[in-house]
């Protein structure tokens, strides 16, 4: 008994149901299509988005690619965006402070290439976080989306030991103020949640939105006439500890 | 062998109240420290987003496994038909219970939200290892105390033969699951590997062993009771027995390790470089915790006497504690390799870590809180002594025969 | 071991309802009334008294497994409807006895969990927004669609 398997509230056979959700998210994506050409905001909209309304399918699924060869050194835009947006204090106590996203620079041990990045929870499809999680707090949306229950969190920090990625934080003391859409508090753990809240309303994480150089780009990687799917199909790009098959719906290009 | 006579330990003398009292003490102590912990949150102590188990987690894990490891004395009279260990039985499964309890309060007031305790009763995904021990957890406290049950009433004593096998099967699975509780977590170096499920059994039989010799020893000189030096030798041999097991079982996962090119950081790091990790897995292992224990027992000069098999037991349970520490804080110490073949230069999260290794220092809290559960293991083991026949009368080498087969 | 726990549950609970019963006198502080005619509450009164809880909570796992962003019977639309204000009129916290949630809760020595994570006052520029379609009643989240749907 999973908690990551919701379950469908229509009443319908399985097939037809599947089918008839299709139609109406691409119906509504006709129309959210239509109605988006002038401002240049949505010039990124994502082809499958859905309202507010309706529930999340697995018809989706959302992932970032990330371009290292447009991310600027030194450049701290997407960070700055994520904490403004979910309301992230750091307080310079970097042993403690939350990261749902961090900036990484490397350098190849062989040929001293270096190479600037941005590093958050990757959103695996098998992620290790919600295969160790005793309560099933950590759990993964149908869309691909990583999570954190954080009502049955019981904050004992298994998943932050098997995170390969160190995308995880534990909140160390109580928080006030919390930005609306982004409840958090002490004694559980917490990770980048890709703004999903923005994002079940159409919207794209602020990290992709924060990033001036366009080095991050957000969609469906399910949907083979999306931006990012036909990206991917052109360049070259590489999943982070790729030796794990986890899989993760974050991509980089130029590592 | 003669009839065994159990009977309560008077307990009615002063020091015997002083070392509850004591016991007391800690706990109200570390209840407190607890209390300031979940108040202030986990900042107060020396873990952090990148030491995520600590100091805690290290008392935690060396009763759990104590526990199961203090059964087997009970086990290897009911399961092994070996005699001289029957007397042994009651006192074996009660205080093994009694190890799991203090274990169990340490990890439980330990999680971010301890008031959710009975959600993690409740909800489960059974896909987790965590989730499965809670449920061999609670399993243990059943099976073990229908055991001891069946052993003290004289009416199902036909059927406490199943009841140990049971037992004995059950807590193998145990700390097979404690074992992988680390040995299911992929992605760090130091825990991707299946020995470490035997490593935590025989560590198991060596600190059990060790913790129950400790006691006897106490409470037969505390309460005047006759402990017989054939039975202790013959508990002190097992010991040598179960260290060079334990050591075993360290040496083939270190030298899977540095067979295979990708560990050599992680291993470099744990055998030469780690600081304080170094030093507690060559001084605090391998010297104090396996040599010494093991010349104590086996020289000819210091062998049976009692002060060196006191000693030697002492010893096992630091060379435990040293290795669990090794292995759990130092596993966590040694950054993750998120980007293999690449050095992490600059990072907004600490990727790199200062000196190659994150740095971590207890604070007196989750001191506090370790102390705690050890404090509730042997307040309880006591107070159970006192209350219930589980200490024979006398363990005199006349009463139990320490060659019978 | 459970009975110890259960044991110490216990008298958690009774030291709550204690420390309850001193934190307001048998009267009680009165929420402030915050529905009106023209502003009402998503269902009526008695009904929220009883099943608030229940309404929360559903809409909580539709929100966070589903992705259902509707706001009628969401924890934020509460807090964003119900706020009382202190002397200078700012909004006030859950720990004022005044808190429309605390103000009941506080009485009846219900603890309640959710404000440790989600914030008790209404956030920045939320408040002011009327629902489309429907302007008596406040919106929380300004929503590109007119897709809001009541459940």
């Amino acid at each position: 008994m999973s908690n990551t398997e919701q379950p469908q509230t229509c009443q319908c056979d399985g097939d037809s149901c599947d089918n008839q959700r299709r139609n109406f998210i691409s119906k509504t994506a006709a129309i959210a299509a239509g109605t988006v050409v002038a401002p240049g905001i949505f010039l990124h909209q994502v082809a499958q988005a859905k309202n507010a309304a309706e529930a999340a399918t697995d018809a989706v699924r959302w992932g970032i690619l990330v371009d290292t060869t447009k991310c600027a050194d030194g450049c701290t835009d997407c960070i700055k965006a994520c904490d403004e947006r979910n309301g992230l204090t750091k307080e310079n106590r970097p042993e403690i402070a939350a990261h749902w996203i961090r900036k990484v620079t490397l350098r190849d041990k062989a040929t001293q290439k270096e190479n600037s990045l941005p590093l958050m929870c990757q959103h695996c499809e098998h992620p290790p976080c919600v295969d160790v999680c005793p309560t099933g707090a950590s759990f993964k949306r149908p869309d691909g989306i990583v999570l954190v229950d954080k009502h049955i969190c019981i904050g004992c920090r298994y998943c932050m030991m098997a995170c390969p990625y160190k995308a995880r934080s534990f909140v160390h003391e109580a928080i006030t103020d919390q930005k609306a859409h982004a409840p958090r508090g002490k004694g559980t753990v917490e990770s980048c949640t890709m703004c999903v809240d923005q994002v079940d309303q159409g919207g794209q994480p602020s990290c992709v939105t924060g990033c001036q150089h366009g080095a991050m780009l957000f969609g469906d990687l399910k949907d083979p006439e999306s931006a990012i799917a036909k990206k991917l199909k052109e360049i070259n790009s590489v999943q982070l500890r790729a030796d794990l098959s986890l899989n993760p719906g974050i991509r980089y290009h130029g590592l | 062998m003669k009839k065994i006579h159990y009977s309560e330990i008077p307990g009615k003398n002063i020091g015997f109240w002083a070392i509850l009292g004591m016991l007391g003490f800690f706990i109200a102590v570390g209840l407190g420290s607890v209390w300031h912990m979940e108040h202030e949150g986990h900042h107060v102590t020396g873990m952090s987003n990148q030491i995520i188990w600590g100091i805690p987690h290290i008392f935690a894990i060396l009763l759990i496994v104590a526990a199961s490891g203090a059964l087997n004395i009970a086990s290897i009279g009911t399961v092994f038909h070996k005699t001289a260990y029957k007397p042994l039985g009651r006192i074996s499964a009660w205080m093994s219970i009694c190890l799991l309890i203090g274990g169990l309060a340490i990890l439980v007031l330990d999680l971010g939200r301890p008031d959710r305790l009975l959600v993690a009763m409740t909800t489960y995904n059974f896909k987790s290892i965590f989730a499965w021990n809670m449920i061999l957890y609670n399993g243990f406290f059943v099976i073990v105390g229908v055991y001891l049950w069946f052993m003290m009433e004289r009416k199902m004593n036909q059927y406490y033969p199943y009841a140990g096998l049971a037992a004995f099967v059950w807590r193998l699975i145990l700390t097979t699951g404690t074992g992988s509780i680390f040995g299911f977590l992929v992605a760090r170096e130091a825990y991707d590997t299946a020995v470490l499920a035997p490593l935590f059994i025989v560590l198991s039989f060596s600190l059990g062993l060790a913790i129950f010799v400790l006691f006897l020893m106490g409470v037969y000189k505390g309460t005047e009771r006759e402990l017989g030096d054939g039975l202790l030798n013959r508990l002190a041999k097992l010991l040598t027995i179960f260290l060079a097991a334990v050591f075993y079982f360290v040496l083939i996962y270190h030298a899977t390790n540095l067979y295979i090119t990708n560990q050599h950081g992680f291993e470099n790091f744990i055998l030469a470089d780690g600081g304080i990790y170094t030093t507690l897995f060559w001084l605090g292992y391998v010297v104090l915790g396996t040599v010494m224990p093991m010349a104590l027992l086996n020289c000819p000069k210091p062998a049976g006497k009692r002060w060196s098999i006191a000693a030697a037991s002492a010893l096992t349970v630091v060379g435990a504690f040293s290795l669990l520490y090794v292995i759990i804080i130092g596993g966590q110490a040694y950054p993750l390799e998120i980007f293999p073949g690449k050095e992490v230069i600059e990072s907004g999260f600490m990727d790199m870590a200062q000196g190659g290794y994150y740095q971590y220092s207890p604070s007196q809290w989750e001191i506090m809180l370790g102390l705690m559960g050890v404090s509730i293991f042997i307040l309880a083991t006591l107070f159970g002594s006192k209350v219930l026949p589980f200490l024979p009368k006398s363990l005199a080498d006349d009463v139990v025969d320490p060659h019978a087969k | 071991m459970q009975k110890m726990l259960l044991g110490l549950a216990a008298g958690l609970l009774l030291i709550a309802g204690w420390a309850g019963a001193q934190a307001a006198d048998a009267s009680g502080i009165k929420a402030i009334k915050q529905v009106s005619e023209t502003e009402k509450c998503v269902a009526p009164k008695e009904e929220m008294r009883r099943t608030h809880m229940q309404k929360i909570l559903h809409q909580r796992d539709e929100t966070m497994y589903k992705g259902v962003r509707t706001t009628r019977h969401s924890l934020q639309s509460c807090v964003n409807c119900h706020v009382a204000k202190d002397d200078k009129g700012q909004a006030v916290d859950i720990n004022n006895p005044k808190h429309f949630c605390s103000s009941c809760h506080k009485y009846t020595a219900v603890s309640i969990d959710c404000f440790q994570c989600h914030n008790s006052k209404p956030t920045d520029p939320v408040v002011t927004q009327p629902i489309v379609g429907n302007p008596d009643f406040i919106h929380p989240v300004p929503l590109k669609s007119s897709a809001e749907v009541s459940q």
